[in-house]
C-alpha cells in the first residue's frame, strides 16, 4: 500500500485554483523528489497531506488514513519541516526542539544530541537569534530525531551551507536504510538527483510527470558533441535528431534516446575523431517542464529557460 | 562629513514610513491635551473648588505620588496636575519606541545592512531617526501650547506646560538613542528604555512624597530625588505656578549628552552587534514546557508578571486612597456624583471601590485580548502550522490558549482586588476582612472577562483575518459604553452590549447569581463555536 495516495485533488483559494486534478504516489521506504517551480502548489499539497488545509476534492490517504480527519494520530507517525521556519523567539534552540519532538509523541536523545553535533547548531541560543539556516536546522533536528515512518520536508535545505547540505543527504540517506519513507519538496536539482529514487514533479497545480529518473531521461534527448574527419552530411534526414549545429568544426547535436543506435551507425561512415555524450539531467527535465510550451519547439524553450533559471536559484 | 551622508534621504524615508503613526502623535496629544484641560475646567469651575482640590493634592500622599507636585490653586495649576502625568510617560514612550523603530530595529530585521551598503554614512541612521523624533516632538509641543491657550489659559504657563512635556519626549529621545546601541534585539532596547521611563517616574515619585508642602497648603516643593528625574525636571518648570524657564534646559543637556555617547558608541560597534550579547538558554527543555500548557504558561508568564506588578501597585494605591476619597467628596459634590454613577449604591466609599474594581475589569480585559490574540500572530507567522503538524489536536491547542489567558486574568482580578482591599483595610483598619471581601469582589468579574475571551475566540475562528482588528474595537466598545454610557444617557439596549454592564457592582450592591451564569452561558457558546470554526478552517488562513 502506497505512503501517500493522492488521486486528482482539487483545492482553490477563491478564484485561484492552487492544485487542479494532482496525483501523487509514495511508496514505502523510498525518497521521493516533489518537483515544481514557485508556485506550482508543493506546498499546498504537503499541507493538504498534513490536515491543515482542506480540499476541495479528490482522494488523499496517508499511511492509510485520511488527513483531515486523523490528523492527530497520523502526526504521531510523521515528521514535517516547513520551508520557511518561525519558532518562538524567546526559547532557546534546544527548547524548541525538545518541545517539538514531545509534542509529536517523543524523540530519541541520544540522536538529537547527534545531529545537534553533526549539524553543528547550538543549542543555548536563543531562536531570536538565529538565521534562517540555524531555524531550519532546528526543525531538521527535532524531525530527525523522531522515530517516525515518514518525513515530509518542504524545501528543508535552502537556508543550509553545502557542508550541511552534505550532512543532510547523510541523514535522509540513514532513514532510507532504516526503512522510513521520504516525501522532500525540493528546489535543489542536485540533492534530487543525489537522494530521490523517484520523482514527481507538477506545475500549475497539476502532476506533469512521475517515475525513475531513469525513466524519466528516457523522455528526453541526449546531448552529443562530434568531431568527423570528412564533412557531416544528411543529420536532418535522420530520424529523432534535433537542434544540429557547427560550431569551430564540431557539430553539436540532440538525439531521442530511441534513435540513437542509427545516430551511430550513420556517424561512423564520416570518420569519427571525437565524441562525447551527456545524459539529460534533472535540469534538462526541469526546463522542459517549466520552458513554458517546451512541446511546441526548441526556440521557445531556449528563450524560456533563462527565465526558469532565474526561478531555480 | 562623509559618516552622515544620506541623512536627508532616510530622514525622508522615516517620514514615510511614519506618516500616519506621526500625524497621530502630533495630532493626538495636543487634542488630548485640550480635552483633559476642557473637562478639569468643568469638574472644578470656580476658586473654591480649586482650592479644596489643590489642598488635597499638597497632603495627599497618593495624588503627589501619582500626579506630581501641584504648583498651586490657579486652574492652570489643576490642569498640569490632572494631565502632565499622562502626557508626559505617553510622550516619552512614544518617543522611545519611535527612536529604536528607526534604528535598533532596522539593524535587527537586516534592512540596515542593505541601506549601508549603499551611500549611507555611518551616522545617517541614527541621525535621521533623532532628527524626525527631535522635530515631532518640537512641532508637537507647540500645538500642544496652542491648544492649552485655546482653552483661555494664561499664555506664559501654556508654553512652559507645553515646553515641559516636549523636554520629556527629549530626554527619552536621547535615552533610547542610547538604549539602541546596548542591546542586539528592538525588543531589549525598547525594555530599557521603558524601564528607564518607569525608573524616572519612581525617583520622581519619591521626590514629590517626600516634598514640602507650603504654608497655605497649596503647593508642594519636591525633595531631591525628583531633580535625578526627567520626568520630575518637566514638574520643577512649574508651569502657572511662578515658571522657573532655566530648568527646560536640562532635557536639552541630557538630549545633547546622551546623543554624543550614541555616537560614540555607534562608531565603536559593528553593525547588527551591540553592547551586551543576547541572552543563552539552556540546552534541553525543563519537562515542564513539555506540553502545549506548559509552553502556554512560559509564553505569558513575563507579560502577566508586568501585569501583576502594575495591577499590585495600581490596586494597593487606590485602596489607600479610598480613605482620603471621603474627605476629597464632601468639598466636590461633582466628582462624588460621577462616583456615584459609575459605581452605583447607596456608600460612597463602597460606589468609589466598586467602580475601582470595573476599572481593572476593564483594564484586565486588555490583558485577555492581547494574551488571546497571540493565537492569531502564531498563525501569521506559522509556529501554528509547526504545531498543528505534531500530534496536538486543534480544540486541545486552542482551549489551552483560552484557558491559559482567563487564569491569568482570574489571577489579575483577585490580585486587583486583595491589594485594593489591602489598601483600604490599613487606612480602615480592617485588613484581612477587605482584603477576602475586595478580593471575592474583584472575582465576581470574572464572567464579563469569560465573555471577552469568548469574542476574541469566536472571531479567531470564524473571521482569523479580522480578527485583531475586531477584538480591539470590541473591547474599546465595551470600555467606551461601560464609561461614557451613563454620561451620555444611552438606551439601556446599548449599555447592554457590553458584558461589564452585567456584572453586579459589588461591594455597593449585594451580589446576584442569574446575570452572572447568563453571561457564563454565553462565553461558552462563544468559546465553543470559535473553536467548531476553528477545527473546520484551513490553517493558515
Amino acid at each position: 500500500m502506497a505512503v501517500i495516495a493522492i488521486d486528482n485533488l482539487v483545492k482553490t483559494f477563491g478564484a485561484v485554483r492552487a492544485l487542479d486534478g494532482l496525483d501523487l504516489r509514495v511508496e514505502p521506504g523510498e525518497v521521493h523528489g516533489f518537483l515544481g517551480p514557485n508556485g506550482a502548489g508543493k506546498s499546498t499539497t504537503i499541507r493538504i497531506l498534513l490536515g491543515l488545509l482542506r480540499r476541495d476534492s479528490g482522494e488523499v490517504r496517508v499511511l492509510g488514513a485520511d488527513p483531515w480527519r486523523d490528523a492527530v494520530r497520523l502526526h504521531r507517525r510523521l515528521a514535517y519541516v516547513p520551508g520557511d521556519v518561525s519558532l518562538w523567539p524567546n526559547l532557546s534552540g534546544g527548547e524548541a526542539i525538545d518541545l517539538f519532538g514531545q509534542l509529536r509523541g517523543g524523540l530519541d536523545r541520544r540522536r538529537r544530541d547527534e545531529l545537534l553535533e553533526r549539524f553543528d547548531l547550538d543549542p543555548t541560543r536563543t531562536c531570536r537569534t538565529y538565521s534562517k539556516g540555524n531555524r531550519q536546522k532546528v526543525a531538521i533536528v527535532a524531525a530527525f530525531a523522531s522515530d517516525v515512518e515518514l518525513y515530509v520536508l518542504d524545501e528543508p535545505t535552502s537556508g543550509l551551507d553545502p557542508l550541511m547540505e552534505a550532512v543532510f543527504q547523510d541523514e535522509v540517506r540513514r532513514i532510507k536504510r532504516e526503512g522510513g519513507t521520504v516525501l522532500l519538496s525540493s528546489h535543489v536539482l542536485a540533492e534530487v538527483e543525489a537522494l530521490c529514487d523517484r520523482v514527481s514533479i507538477i506545475r500549475e497545480g497539476r502532476s506533469v510527470e512521475s517515475g525513475t529518473l531513469a525513466e524519466l531521461r528516457h523522455l528526453t534527448r541526449t546531448a552529443v558533441t562530434v568531431e568527423t574527419a570528412r564533412p557531416l552530411t544528411g543529420l536532418e534526414a535522420l530520424p529523432g535528431v534535433h537542434a544540429v549545429r557547427d560550431v569551430d568544426g564540431r557539430t553539436h547535436l540532440e538525439v531521442e534516446p530511441a534513435h540513437l543506435d542509427e545516430l551511430l551507425g550513420h556517424l561512423v561512415r564520416f570518420g569519427v575523431r571525437a565524441l562525447t555524450s551527456a545524459p539529460p539531467t534533472l535540469e534538462e527535465l526541469f526546463l522542459r517542464h517549466y520552458g513554458a510550451d517546451a512541446a511546441d519547439g526548441h526556440a521557445t524553450a531556449g528563450a524560456a529557460s533563462s527565465e526558469s533559471r532565474a526561478a531555480l536559484r | 562629513m562623509s559618516a552622515f551622508a544620506g541623512t536627508g534621504r532616510l530622514t525622508r524615508l522615516v517620514l514615510r514610513r511614519d506618516r500616519v503613526r506621526l500625524g497621530i502623535w502630533l495630532i493626538g496629544t495636543p487634542l488630548l491635551g485640550y480635552a483633559l484641560a476642557a473637562s478639569v475646567s468643568g469638574v472644578y469651575p470656580d476658586d473654591a473648588a480649586r482650592h479644596g482640590y489643590a489642598t488635597t493634592s499638597a497632603s495627599s500622599l497618593v495624588a503627589r505620588a501619582f500626579n506630581g507636585p501641584i504648583a498651586g490653586a490657579d486652574l492652570g495649576a489643576v490642569v498640569v496636575a490632572e494631565t502632565y502625568v499622562t502626557l508626559a510617560v505617553t510622550v516619552a514612550l512614544l518617543s522611545t519606541f519611535a527612536v529604536v523603530r528607526h534604528t535598533r530595529q532596522n539593524e535587527e530585521t537586516g534592512r540596515a545592512e542593505l541601506l549601508g551598503a549603499s551611500v549611507v554614512g555611518r551616522y545617517a541612521l541614527l541621525t535621521a531617526a533623532l532628527l524626525v523624533v527631535v522635530g515631532v516632538n518640537v512641532l508637537s509641543a507647540a500645538l500642544l501650547a496652542l491648544a492649552l491657550a485655546g482653552t483661555g489659559l494664561p499664555v506664559a504657563g501654556c508654553v512652559a506646560a507645553a515646553a515641559a512635556i516636549g523636554g520629556v519626549g527629549l530626554a527619552f529621545t536621547g535615552v533610547a538613542a542610547v538604549t539602541a546601541q546596548i542591546t542586539v534585539t528592538s525588543r531589549g532596547a525598547n525594555a530599557l528604555a521603558a524601564a528607564s521611563v518607569g525608573l524616572a517616574f519612581l525617583l520622581r515619585a519619591a521626590g514629590d512624597v517626600f516634598g514640602d508642602v507650603n504654608a497655605d497648603g497649596t503647593r508642594v516643593d519636591s525633595a531631591w530625588p525628583s531633580w535625578l528625574s526627567p520626568l520630575g525636571w518637566g514638574n520643577q518648570v512649574r508651569a502657572f505656578g511662578g515658571e522657573q524657564w532655566w530648568t527646560l534646559a536640562l532635557p536639552v543637556a541630557l538630549l545633547v549628552v546622551a546623543v554624543a555617547v550614541a555616537y560614540a558608541l555607534a562608531e565603536r560597534r559593528d553593525l547588527g552587534a551591540g553592547l551586551v550579547a543576547p541572552r543563552r538558554g539552556p540546552a534541553r527543555a525543563p519537562a515542564s514546557l513539555l506540553s502545549p500548557a506548559g509552553l502556554a504558561w512560559r509564553l505569558q508568564r513575563g507579560a502577566l508578571l508586568g501585569w501583576a506588578v502594575g495591577v499590585g501597585v495600581v490596586g494597593f494605591c487606590m485602596g489607600v486612597a479610598a480613605d482620603e476619597f471621603n474627605t476629597m467628596i464632601a468639598e466636590n459634590p461633582a466628582a462624588a456624583e460621577a462616583i456615584a454613577a459609575m459605581g452605583g449604591g447607596a456608600n460612597l466609599v463602597d460606589a468609589y471601590l466598586a467602580a475601582m474594581l470595573a476599572l481593572f475589569a476593564l483594564t484586565i480585559g486588555a490583558y485577555v485580548v492581547q494574551a488571546l490574540l497571540r493565537v492569531r500572530a502564531d498563525e501569521s507567522d506559522g509556529i501554528l502550522e509547526a504545531v498543528l503538524a505534531t500530534a496536538v489536536s486543534r480544540g486541545r491547542w486552542l482551549g489551552t490558549q483560552v484557558a491559559a489567558a482567563v487564569l491569568g486574568a482570574l489571577a489579575l482580578l483577585l490580585l486587583a482586588g486583595a491589594t485594593t482591599g489591602l489598601g483600604y483595610g490599613i487606612v480602615s483598619g480592617d485588613v484581612l476582612g477587605e482584603t477576602v471581601v475586595l478580593g471575592g469582589a474583584a472575582a465576581l468579574r470574572l464572567p464579563a472577562l469569560l465573555v471577552v475571551a469568548g469574542v476574541v475566540t469566536a472571531l479567531f475562528g470564524l473571521l482569523p483575518r479580522w480578527s485583531v482588528v475586531l477584538s480591539w474595537t470590541a473591547l474599546l466598545a465595551f470600555l467606551l459604553l461601560g464609561q461614557l454610557g451613563a454620561v451620555l444617557d444611552l438606551p439601556q439596549a446599548a449599555l447592554d452590549v457590553s458584558p461589564f454592564t452585567h456584572v453586579p457592582s459589588v461591594p455597593a450592591v449585594d451580589p446576584t447569581v442569574l446575570p452572572l451564569a447568563v453571561l457564563v452561558a454565553v462565553a461558552a457558546v462563544l468559546v465553543a463555536a470559535g473553536v467548531a470554526a476553528f477545527r473546520h478552517r484551513d490553517v493558515p488562513s
